[in-house]
């Protein structure tokens, strides 16, 4: 197979991926009896269209960068980690612990708490399959889809017989105390000339920011981060090099279960107010179709959570204004995990046509 | 708790553990030939979807049956020619495979029928019918056994019994025949299966198929066996306990048939909470019960009860030495 140059392997196949799962989407559409530019259409007003549908797409590819970093920082150790989802919903529970313990007088003090609360919660999560990777060798894969169901049933217990405050009915907290609502873009001075209606995207939004330069700086600038990809390379080569696979396993998982926890801080502090069941909405998912797509750097994820936050946020629009049933995006979803995760080759092979080397002709003499 | 409640437990654990055994057995073939497969949820969805919409539409659930093997098996190819001729991600296959049948259901549900999302109820021949087993009225009055032959084994639909009957194929299958015994030197070590001279591409296709004819039959259960109709997320990750049924059972058919009657028992009992608490004298929490199947999972894999090997060459690709 010929290989690309690199930015070739950068570029190209993710677009190239996103527009085959773009066509087959558009196909799927036009079997369902819909028109594919008139879907198109609608996602374009209904998520870039307006500041308005910006604060929602925004506010999605919020919960998406954090859930796409911590894909890539497992990706990088070579380990899949699916439980993004069960470790966000664990997140939420330590936000929700967190908000609730105290009368929180201002969301500066109660941000940073509950930040921790939630990356604790969301790292405890990780830990365990983790352990169980790097000390029994247990599939993490199959550990960390067996946790997320277990975190749904354990979070499912907790709001119906312990968090429930006495004489509500819907499975949930109480509402967290007016100390801890963060500002919207709305609130914040200056932004608020462009976004003049309430949105739910919050400050949270530049927490995901920091967070990816901080993965970055600690993917390609530190030390812990040089050991991580080694390991990730080649197993047999780091462990030579006298990098402890027990530990780098452990930390990579742990990192990435405190960014999958953090995505909280952006839905259940920032948007619900209180913790309900099923948080984070499959966002821990998204995290892995982020992850390829981005090709597992920070910048790379940090667009395509705008991309999948645009998908979302124009997903949604379709179900209100159109037949489309809003399932559309799933379908979108698993077809970019597909193309860009597991069809990459075939892409690769597709590309390679056209990076092929002239070949100079051999002239007999 | 007294007898007739046993035996109406049993009964439901017969018919929950069925459509987890057809996923568990679908699994096996296709880890047992190197090819890693957690879209076996993914596959029983778009088969129960199959099957309730053609069943709706013709009133037949024989060309519903056919329709949910077709289904199940469109999702394994591009499987197959994902993980086999590209020689991509098997898990992130399998997850993305999740995905587009999870969104792919439902919208063509809804097109096709415009109820939310869902195929309309099924009742009649559109549904799989109870079959009496022979003597089972009769017998009824013999003690103790009696009432757990017409009660438990007598009166399921066909595939409960086709479930069952896979279950020692599939041994004879895996252990008998010169198949079996190259499906599994394949998940083994498939240069050694290339190396006498049969092809690795065609036996582990050929694996993927069975998969899907599997799950195939699970998704058409789920939709006229089960419940009546196809519903949105109706399979609720029974692909994945299936999964998990798979590694407790260590890779093996008979284990497989114990694995999911315990995690049926398990939704059999999470149904009838008020039967555990009056068993044991204090309450278990539901989402306990729900989450024990893959807590034991967990606890299998970590090596604490005996250890599940997966086969050697799972997960991947296999590359011809040129």
């Amino acid at each position: 197979m010929t290989r690309l140059p690199q930015w070739a392997d950068v570029v190209l196949v993710p677009l190239i991926s996103l527009l085959m799962a773009g066509i087959i989407s558009a196909l799927v559409v036009l079997a369902i009896g819909g028109s594919p530019s008139e879907v198109l259409g609608t996602m374009v007003t209904g998520a870039v269209g307006s500041s308005y549908a910006w604060g929602y797409t925004l506010y999605y590819a919020t919960s998406f960068i954090f859930t796409g970093l911590a894909v890539t920082v497992a990706f990088h150790a070579s380990l899949f980690n699916i439980g993004g989802e069960g470790q966000a919903q664990l997140g939420g529970l330590g936000v929700a612990l967190v908000c609730l313990a105290l009368p929180w007088p201002h969301w500066t003090l109660a941000l940073p708490a509950a930040m921790l609360g939630a990356a604790a919660f969301g790292a405890a999560w990780a830990a365990i399959p983790a352990w169980l990777q790097a000390r029994r060798g247990s599939h993490i894969v199959i550990t960390t889809i067996m946790f997320n169901y277990i975190g749904a049933a354990l979070i499912i217990h907790l709001l119906v017989n312990v968090l429930r405050p006495a004489g509500q009915m819907d499975p949930a907290t109480a509402r967290f105390p007016a100390g801890t609502d963060l500002p919207t873009l709305h609130e914040i001075p200056g932004l608020s000339l462009l976004f003049d209606k309430q949105v739910p995207a919050n400050v949270t939004f530049f927490v995901a920011l920091v967070a990816c330069v901080l993965v970055w700086i600690l993917l390609w600038r530190t030390r812990l981060g040089y050991q991580i990809r080694a390991f990730g390379r080649s197993e047999p080569a780091a462990t030579y090099a006298g990098i402890s696979a027990f530990k780098v396993t452990m930390l990579a998982m742990l990192i990435s279960g405190a960014l999958a926890g953090l995505m909280s801080i952006n839905n259940v502090m920032g948007e619900s107010g209180r913790l309900l069941q099923n948080s984070s909405e499959g966002a821990g998912f998204i995290g892995i179709a982020v992850a390829l797509m981005g090709r597992n750097h920070p910048l790379g994820v940090f667009l395509a959570a705008i991309l999948f936050g645009f998908l979302y946020q124009g997903g949604a629009e379709l179900g209100l204004w159109t037949t489309i049933p809003i399932e559309l995006r799933i379908v979108v979803q698993g077809l970019v995990i597909l193309f860009t995760g597991a069809l990459d080759h075939m892409v690769r092979m597709m590309l390679g046509v056209f990076f092929r080397p002239r070949r100079t002709a051999v002239v007999p003499a | 708790m007294d007898y007739a409640t046993l035996l109406q437990i049993l009964d439901s654990t017969l018919r929950l553990a069925t459509p987890l055994l057809l996923a568990c057995l679908a699994g096996l073939y296709s880890e047992r030939s190197g090819i890693f497969d957690i879209g076996l949820e993914g596959k029983m969805l778009m088969a129960a979807m199959a099957t309730g919409a053609v069943a709706a539409l013709s009133g037949s659930v024989w060309l519903g049956l056919l329709a949910g093997i077709a289904g199940a098996m469109l999702l394994a190819v591009v499987h197959g020619l994902a993980s086999i001729t590209f020689r991509g991600n098997q898990l992130i296959s399998g997850v993305a495979l999740n995905f587009v049948a999870s969104g792919l259901t439902v919208l063509i549900a809804q097109s096709l029928f415009r109820q939310g999302g869902r195929t309309p109820p099924l009742s009649g021949a559109a549904r799989f019918n109870p079959i009496e087993l022979p003597f089972a009225e009769a017998l009824r009055g013999v003690p103790v056994l009696g009432p757990f032959y017409a009660e438990v084994l007598s009166g399921h639909t066909a595939l409960v019994y086709v479930a069952l009957l896979m279950v020692p194929v599939s041994w004879w299958a895996l252990y008998r025949t010169r198949f079996g015994l190259r499906l599994r030197a394949v998940g083994e070590n498939p240069a050694s299966v290339d190396t006498a001279g049969i092809s690795v591409v065609r036996l582990r296709y050929t694996a993927v198929a069975i998969t899907g004819v599997l799950c195939g039959l699970a998704g058409a259960y789920m939709a006229a066996g089960l419940q009546a109709g196809f519903g949105r997320e109706m399979t609720a990750g029974r692909g994945y306990i299936a999964l998990a049924a798979l590694i407790f059972a260590k890779w093996r058919p008979w284990y497989a048939l114990w694995a999911t009657l315990l995690f049926g028992f398990l939704q059999a009992l999470a149904l009838r909470s008020d039967v555990v608490t009056a068993t044991i004298g204090f309450e278990v929490p539901v989402p306990a019960l729900d989450a024990l199947p893959y807590v034991l999972t967990v606890i299998v894999l970590a090596g604490f009860v005996g250890r599940a090997i997966p086969p050697r060459a799972g997960g991947e690709p296999y590359v011809k030495e040129r």
